[in-house]
């Protein structure tokens, strides 16, 4: 193999380039394959009438749930309403909801939108403590001006009675 | 009283860490071992220090001082004694004493047992380790004091998030911070050689021990928290690559990178420079982790409360100190120099693709928890990168190192024979492939990516296998002779094998699991049904009870599998009226090596009666998944305990043949 360097440290040096590349070569490429195919877009009701997700793109909705929006069908089924200041979408969700699920609070639901404009939810992801709450759904609150501090729920999103959700 | 002498102890403790780091380093530029003595001391007296400090705030703990503003805001009357306890490190402020407490028991036990090291590079380990300790324990004196009071103690505190009361949870970060701090020994070790200017072999057998047991230790706390979210957030998954996890996960990687280079430079003193490099990221990845759980910038379920102040500071502690690291590195590491040759196909060829695999595995999983970061940096834009990225980027490098795993150990340093390793393993590919196949043929639905699984797991394990007969010489010599091999195997080797072999389980379960995980939900009234995995689950009865601090209905449901009874699971729904929240636990029927794992959801109303929402998951093997890792972490420990690996222990010595 007289193509080889004479030098056995350049050998060695041509060993672990020729190992190493092929390697780094395959991490970048499913990198940016993952990247490109796997990543999904936050947005609110507004933002996503305003970006139009095709159907059947997995996206995560962020909003509030609307006061008095939530059905709950005995088969499991569950309907309501995610909005933000200008916009409102329909989610349905097929399954166990969190158990810090409320009505007027805020929720992530991952899914994607079907052909007739409804929010199919996979998952509905709700704070998980009375202090947590999705960072980009408090950003985009923020942003809108409907940010009342933890806890505390946005002006149209206050129950008219006093018992708020299930 | 105790609260404020915990504080003052806590202050104590900064400033003898700081005289650790200036007495070291002088010891090191004087060439004094009186300053040298004077350094260590200084590191036990911070370590004792930080102790106590911890001790008061678990003693406020246990007796529910409201006055401290951290345990009003973490623990309540009514918790259970454990979870008081634990409560001590549930919080940000709590769980940074514990990050603390770790880092100087880790100076302390570095410089107790330092004594074989040469002094310039143990005087200078020290100067460092102090250092870390300092930058820590101002971050938590100033910024996040854990024994803060507050001017009007509330009668009652706010209780524990209820997700987190649960045994795993409260034991499981311990055993993390123990794996993750430790490697700041590794990381203090690496800065002393490259100020030393030398990396030699009594070096990298001092620096193996260590992330040997900061590992260990990562790889039981890993497997503890991933069982909580298992049974705790009732999801039926085990590992959602959330960043959380990822944090913890990628200092794991590193270290397992770490202790296959460090054997190349103990060995033959090839590759110092990048296991110097490894050592380095080993805790820069810790510290990473540290701030990304605290600092609010990524969505998690397991993140702490979002303060982004707190994490600015965090940010700024791990670039000050990842970045001189790295750049003392990119300075000095010229100088470490060139260790000894090695031909394309041998032992250290194997452990730099090893290497390799997962340094780019780490990359991925790195970029991956990174990214919504830096696209939200760029374009405003808010997105999640989620398992399909992780699966579709880290299970091919892995499936990579995985199947190449087996040929590693077999193969002689500096020049292998690729042929002779092929005939030795000819044995454990046909295990292997007979274990795919009828995987594919035997188990329904058919599926070829989980029977290729299966197979790449018992390949692991046959291989495993191979190697000790290989090393016993069984079926070739007498089997007294065969036997007096293996009782005669050095403790390292027992634990490459079990850590080895560990994988190998895991893989195994992942893979079964993963493959042919079966899952139904449906909403039951009293004597309802569903069917999973073969199961038939009736709901018959659902019941209220009493919780020392919640209220619960618990569900009583009979699980049968052909008409035979199997067992009855009992998940629950609690309440807990502190924090106004509820939380669902999982009822788990172990059968074999498989999990029927029940979930009891909401009660709604259908037509006046009550029906309850019921998910039931079949994982199979799933026990695997956790037993796996802790075999890992057991070879692990095994290694540690080995003459020539113990903590402390570096002298040359001849290797036995």
């Amino acid at each position: 193999m007289s193509w080889l360097p004479k030098s056995p440290k350049a050998r060695r040096r041509l060993t672990l380039v020729a190992a190493i590349a092929p390697v780094l070569i395959l991490a970048v490429a499913l990198t940016l394959w993952g990247l490109g195919d796997s990543v999904s877009f936050f947005y609110t009701p507004s933002q996503a009438a305003k970006a139009r997700p095709p159907a059947g793109r997995s996206i995560q909705l962020g909003g509030l749930v609307a006061q008095g929006s939530v059905v709950k069908h005995p088969d499991g089924q569950v309907e309501f309403n995610v909005r933000d200041q200008a916009s409102v979408d329909k989610v349905v969700f097929q399954g166990d909801l969190p158990d810090l699920f409320r009505e007027g609070q805020g929720v992530v639901a991952v899914g994607a939108f079907r052909g007739d404009g409804v929010f199919e939810a996979k998952r509905v992801l709700a704070k998980h403590d009375e202090r947590y709450m999705p960072r980009e759904l408090t950003k985009a609150l923020k942003a809108q001006g409907e940010w009342r501090g933890d806890g505390a729920t946005p002006a149209y999103a206050q129950p008219a009675s006093d018992k708020g959700g299930s | 009283m105790i609260a404020e002498l915990g504080a003052f102890a806590l202050t104590l403790g900064l400033v003898f860490s700081i005289a650790q780091a200036a007495l070291s380093a002088a010891a090191r530029m004087r060439r004094s071992t009186v300053l040298a003595a004077a350094g260590e001391g200084a590191a036990l007296a911070a370590f004792v220090g930080v102790a106590l400090a911890f001790a008061a705030l678990i003693h406020a703990f246990v007796t529910s001082d409201f006055s401290v503003a951290n345990v009003a805001a973490n623990s309540h009357t009514e918790k259970p004694m454990l979870y008081k306890v634990a409560g001590a490190w549930g919080s940000h402020e709590g769980s940074m004493l514990l990050w603390c407490l770790a880092l100087t028991g880790y100076g302390a036990a570095a410089a107790l047992l330092g004594r074989s090291l040469p002094r310039g590079l143990r005087a200078v380990m020290v100067s460092v380790q102090g250092g870390l300790g300092t930058v820590f324990l101002a971050y938590t004196v100033f910024a996040s004091n854990p024994l803060a009071r507050l001017a009007s103690p509330p009668v009652e505190g706010r209780s524990l998030n209820p997700l987190l009361q649960d045994p795993a949870l409260a034991i499981h970060p311990p055993f993390l911070y123990a794996g993750y701090v430790g490697m700041s020994v590794v990381f203090s070790l690496a800065v002393a050689a490259l100020i030393e200017g030398r990396v030699d072999a009594a070096w990298a057998r001092w620096v193996r021990p260590w992330a040997l047991a900061a590992w260990s230790l990562l790889t039981v706390g890993i497997t503890l928290g991933s069982f909580w979210a298992y049974y705790e957030l009732g999801w039926g998954g085990w590992w959602f690559w959330d960043p959380v996890e990822n944090a913890s996960f990628m200092p794991w990687l590193v270290a397992a990178a770490l202790l296959h280079s460090a054997i190349v430079t103990e060995k033959r003193g090839a590759l110092a420079g990048w296991t110097v490099f490894l050592g380095l990221a080993a805790f820069s990845f810790s510290m990473l982790g540290a701030f990304l759980v605290r600092s609010g910038v990524l969505t998690s379920v397991h993140a702490f409360a979002v303060d982004p102040k707190r994490g600015v500071l965090l940010l700024i502690i791990l670039g000050v100190t990842c970045g001189s690291a790295f750049a003392l590195f990119a300075w000095r590491a010229p100088k470490l120099g060139q260790g000894g040759l090695f031909a394309p196909v041998s032992r250290e060829s194997a452990l730099v693709l090893n290497n390799i695999l997962l340094a780019a595995a780490t990359a991925t999983v790195l970029l991956g928890t990174l990214y919504p970061l830096i696209r939200e940096a760029m374009t405003g834009e808010s997105i999640s990168v989620g398992p399909p990225y992780f699966n579709l980027t880290f299970t091919p490098l892995m499936a990579g190192l995985l199947i190449l795993l087996p040929a590693g150990p077999l193969l002689a340093w500096k020049r292998g024979d690729a042929w002779g390793v092929a005939q030795r393993l000819w044995v454990a590919v046909l295990v292997a492939l007979a274990a795919g196949l009828a995987a594919y043929a035997l188990v329904s639905p058919r599926k070829a990516f989980g029977a290729a699984g299966l197979a790449v797991g018992a390949w692991l394990i046959a291989g495993v296998v191979a190697e000790l007969v290989e090393r016993t010489r069984a079926f070739r010599a007498p089997a007294a002779e065969s036997w007096r091999r293996l009782v005669a195997l050095p403790r390292g080797a027992w634990g490459m094998t079990l850590a080895h072999l560990g994988l190998g389980v895991f893989v195994l379960g992942a893979c079964y699991e993963t493959g042919w995980k079966a899952e139904a939900a449906e909403t039951l009234s009293r004597g309802g049904s569903l069917n999973v995995g073969g199961y038939h689950l009736v709901l018959d009865q659902v019941g209220d009870v009493d919780g020392p601090n919640y209220e619960a209905e618990r569900a009583l449901i009979h699980a049968t599998r052909a008409g035979r009874p199997v067992c009855t699971a009992e998940p629950e729904r609690r309440f807990y009226p502190a924090g106004g929240q509820t939380t669902s636990e999982v009822a788990i029927c172990y059968r074999g090596l498989s999990h029927l794992y029940v979930v009891l959801g909401e009660r709604r109303d259908k037509a006046g009666a009550p029906v309850w929402l019921v998910r039931a998951y079949w994982n199979p093997w799933a026990t695997l998944l956790f037993f796996g890792p802790v075999i890992m972490g057991l070879g692990g420990l095994v290694s540690l305990s080995d003459r020539r690996l113990r903590l402390g222990v570096a002298r040359r010595r001849e290797q036995p043949a």
